[in-house]
């Protein structure tokens, strides 16, 4: 096992070119600080792509960012802050979650398609990478999309290389659009709703015309574990409503969604960045004891049932809400989620609510022997080999990361 | 002229025999094959370019779809798809040896879903029928190409249409979360619904933008947005067009995001006031619209941020919208600009680079050079937020040599977006219209892996072909390796 660490695009090229020729396949990582998502992988190889880092170009009021996929999150999200801009899509740190060291990359983030609780409002991490540079499985260099805001040239190869989990390409260059960051913050938090009632109070918010940009309900006992006092300390179930912008707007947007949905306790921009960033880092299911965590995607008005067959399911399922819904955290203790993480009775769940669940947070011998993304209808599954048969005809890039095969 | 691939003569010999199957398929009067009625489907928006299919058919059930496409599958029938024909890229031109598959039958709003705020949709529905279904609860949908009046969400998909609100609210791609899609083989699949992101890679934001060279999308569900709780319109005048460009980026640099920002140039503004009236200043070089939405507190804090940096950037006149029908009238004359300029000259030639926007100013100036090297008129209507470019070259079909002259002047202002670190199409698609520029932003690797994903659905080339690709590579030679074992430059693992 060796580990290549090109420092350029024409050495990464190089790599692969050879990797394709003999056959052998590469893990790729940056910071590795994903390496526990997916399924695990037996590669020969590892390609090292940290040293591919560094801005390229950056211009604010163009609203573009040119990076290398290496290039530190941290260090751009400082860079954007000394501009008064951000990535919109909140990207969320899971190092804990995943029981990972080290620093997360864009490349990272972009390849996983990782998006924070803004998600819901402001797109995903595919909505919003306009372009890049990468290395297919034949080892060529090649591109695709633009360094502009606004472009349809040629397929939207950005949307198929975001949340490809590295299967399809190396990417050796992003372009992502940046957004100015909003001048305050505030939360509303409800306490005391049942789930059912919560998931129904956050629809009336986001239905408002007020601006929610971020939407997440934590059940009582999630709710104990926030670092956020006005959030742990109740000893109730809270549901969260936040709202971003000016201080006038989001003052007036305040009152007026108060109105609409009753007394609430109002966090301030402080504490509204502490709780948002712990829930993007799905910081309230981190209990002690050994857990797997799942993450589901249903349609968000189905997401209380769902949790209700949970848990009905596991004595052990704890879950927490955000994107309205739209995204339900689930936790189980390994023992009773037994050797497959509990998929069968998890995918039985959400059958028929239309979306679907991915093991997060588990063992290696649990991942490899479950599906950890779920399963895809016949004919996209065989569709989505296809693809991939067009990017990695070997099969040489993250073999088997996504699905047996692919 | 851009050349369509030759026509399949053994498919022309079959023509009788094609149609006949395709009427077991659609019965009555949902097969055309009548000479003066195929006329009909000619062209789309891009009417320079005019070629009636071989036969259209307009299908009422997706089984027929399905059916349809199997039948042309396995008789290697061409099929170009077509929703109303308002592409401006020629997305829609037919085929001589194709079947026009025309979706204006599927017009029907499926589900209205206020809990997930969601609508699904069948592909012939318009654009703005989304919105009028649910603007009655305070929602609309967010994505408003100025044709949105006749174009369909089908067609928008296809093309991953844009409008003058997609700086803040994205284009279709950002707004459309499922889809269910035909493929040439006539399987029924679907991407996506009322969830969010993809499990496994993300098909669906590859179908959307994919200008119907993937399959036929035969439903579509859309994310609904809550209408902002007020908005206000300024009209801003500038004695140049630097200047307005100047104030494009002093606003976005300040951390304005508008609902929209758009420019017209002197010629513009002129053709839109005499068809609207929409108050325009007419002594102005160039007219920007800005649109600020929010709470009413928010609003007035922008609508005087913005005036402040246009004063500063050269503004002669600056007038906000006092009631919704004026800011509506504002508007007006901007979503009828192409309209108004059809009135002042016999054609016109529309196109659609996008610049950064720091280039607006040089790359209009340059434009209005061009106008005397090609000896034609050029009006610029634009998203000066997004830097999305509209250039519209006046010609006279009638004239000869004229379109030749506004084809080479619209591919130099094509090639000069380029140039300026700028892309070929914004909104509209390269269609056949920017088929032959494509190598001025892609090399051949680039275009060869574009058309492997291609291949993966549809390896025959058979859906909307001549359309995106300058030339259509056979799918076996762009899967072959050009490696061979061992003979690369590693005798030894190598470390760098």
């Amino acid at each position: 096992m060796s580990t290549f660490t090109p420092s350029d695009a024409r050495e990464t090229a190089e790599t692969v070119a050879w990797a394709a020729a003999e056959g052998r396949a590469l893990e790729i990582v940056a910071g590795g600080t994903k390496r526990g998502l997916g399924r695990p992988m037996t590669t020969e190889h590892v390609l090292d792509v940290s040293r591919l880092a560094g801005v390229v170009t950056y211009e604010p009021a163009e609203l573009v960012l040119t990076v290398r996929p290496g290039e530190r999150l941290a260090a751009i999200a400082a860079a954007l802050e000394a501009e008064g801009q951000m990535l919109a899509f909140e990207p969320p740190d899971w190092r804990q979650l995943l029981g990972s060291s080290g620093e997360q990359t864009l490349g990272g983030i972009v390849a996983c398609n990782l998006s924070g609780p803004r998600r819901l409002r402001a797109g995903a991490a595919r909505d919003f990478v306009l372009g890049f540079s990468a290395v297919n499985g034949f080892g060529e260099t090649w591109k695709a999309g633009g360094k502009v805001v606004k472009n349809v040239t040629g397929y939207d190869m950005a949307k198929l290389q975001a949340g490809a989990y590295g299967t399809l390409s190396v990417l050796t260059e992003i372009t992502v659009k940046t957004t100015p960051r909003p001048a305050t913050s505030c939360t509303l938090a409800l306490a005391g709703l049942d789930d059912e009632a919560a998931i129904a109070a956050l629809a009336r918010g986001l239905n408002s015309p007020f601006e929610v940009t971020g939407a997440a309900h934590l059940p009582a006992r999630s709710a104990r574990r926030s670092g956020v006092g006005a959030v742990a300390g109740g000893a109730a179930a809270v549901t969260l409503l936040r709202l971003e912008g000016p201080p006038a707007s989001v003052a007036w947007r305040a009152d007026a969604l108060e109105a609409l949905l009753g007394r609430a306790v109002r966090l301030g921009d402080a504490e509204t960045r502490a709780v948002w960033r712990e829930l993007g880092a799905v910081a309230p299911l981190l209990g002690p004891g050994r857990r797997v965590v799942w993450r589901l995607c249903p349609t968000p008005s189905r997401a209380a049932s769902l949790a209700g067959a949970c848990r009905a399911a596991f004595d052990s399922a704890e879950v927490f809400y955000d994107w309205g819904g739209g995204l339900v955290w689930l936790a189980l203790d390994q023992a009773e989620a037994a050797d497959d993480g509990g998929a069968a009775r998890v995918r039985a769940a959400i059958a028929g609510m239309g979306g679907h669940a991915t093991l997060i947070a588990a063992p290696d011998s649990i991942r490899a022997a479950t599906p950890v993304f779920q399963p895809e209808e016949r004919g996209v599954a065989l569709l989505g080999a296809r693809v991939k048969r067009g990017f990695d005809p070997r099969a040489i890039l993250n073999p088997g990361r996504l699905r047996e095969g692919l | 002229m851009i050349a369509m691939p030759e026509p399949d003569r053994a498919v022309l010999a079959r023509r009788a025999e094609i149609v006949a199957a395709l009427r077991t398929i659609v019965p009555g009067e949902g097969v055309i094959d009548r000479a003066a009625e195929l006329s009909a489907f000619e062209c789309d928006g891009l009417t320079a370019y005019r070629q009636p299919p071989m036969v259209a058919v307009l299908p009422g059930t997706t089984a027929q779809v399905v059916e349809v496409l199997r039948y042309c599958a396995m008789n290697g029938v061409k099929v170009v798809p077509r929703g109303a024909g308002t592409s401006l890229s020629g997305g829609a031109l037919p085929l001589a040896d194709g079947v026009l598959l025309g979706m204006g039958k599927f017009n029907r709003i499926r589900e209205v879903d206020v809990a997930n705020r969601c609508v699904v949709a069948e592909p012939g529905v318009t654009n703005l029928a989304i919105t009028q279904a649910v603007e009655g609860l305070g929602l609309y949908y967010a994505p408003d190409p100025s044709s949105q009046i006749a174009c369909t969400i089908g067609g928008n998909v296809a093309e991953n249409s844009g409008g003058v609100h997609c700086l803040k609210y994205g284009l279709t791609t950002n707004n459309v979360i499922g889809v269910e899609l035909a493929t040439i083989e006539g399987e029924l699949l679907r991407f996506g619904g009322k969830h969010f992101d993809a499990s496994g890679y993300d098909l669906l934001g590859a179908i959307i933008g994919s200008e119907g060279m993937l399959g036929v999308v035969t439903e579509v569900t859309v994310r609904v947005l809550p209408k902002p709780p007020g908005a206000r319109a300024l009209l801003i005048g500038f004695a140049s067009v630097e200047g307005a460009g100047a104030c494009v980026a002093g606003v976005i640099g300040a951390g304005v995001i508008p609902g929209g920002m758009e420019i017209m140039d002197k010629l513009a503004v002129e053709a839109a006031e005499a068809f609207v009236h929409a108050g325009y200043p007419l002594d102005a070089a160039a007219l920007m619209i800005v649109e600020l939405d929010g709470c009413e507190a928010e609003v007035d804090a922008l609508v005087a941020e913005v005036e402040a940096i246009a004063l500063e950037n050269g503004a002669t006149s600056c007038r906000s919208s006092r009631s919704e029908r004026e800011r509506l009238l504002f508007w007006a004359g901007r979503k009828a600009a192409f309209p108004a300029v059809g009135r002042i000259s016999p054609d016109y030639y529309c196109m659609d680079g996008t610049i950064p926007r720091r280039e607006i100013g040089r790359v209009l100036r340059r434009i209005e050079a061009m106008e005397g090297e090609y000896g034609l008129r050029c009006a610029n209507v634009f998203h000066a937020g997004d830097g999305n470019l509209h250039p519209l070259v006046l010609y006279d079909a009638n004239k000869p040599g004229e379109l030749d002259r506004a084809e080479a002047f619209g591919s130099a202002i094509l090639r000069l977006c380029v140039d300026v670190g700028g892309v070929l199409t914004g909104e509209h698609g390269v269609g056949v219209e920017k088929r032959d520029l494509m190598d001025t932003m892609f090399t051949e690797i680039d275009l060869a892996q574009q058309q492997r994903l291609k291949c993966a659905f549809d390896a025959g080339g058979l859906l909307n072909p001549g359309k995106v690709f300058p030339q259509l590579c056979r799918c076996a030679e762009l899967g072959r390796m050009h490696v061979s074992g061992g003979a690369l430059p590693f005798p030894d693992l190598p470390r760098f």
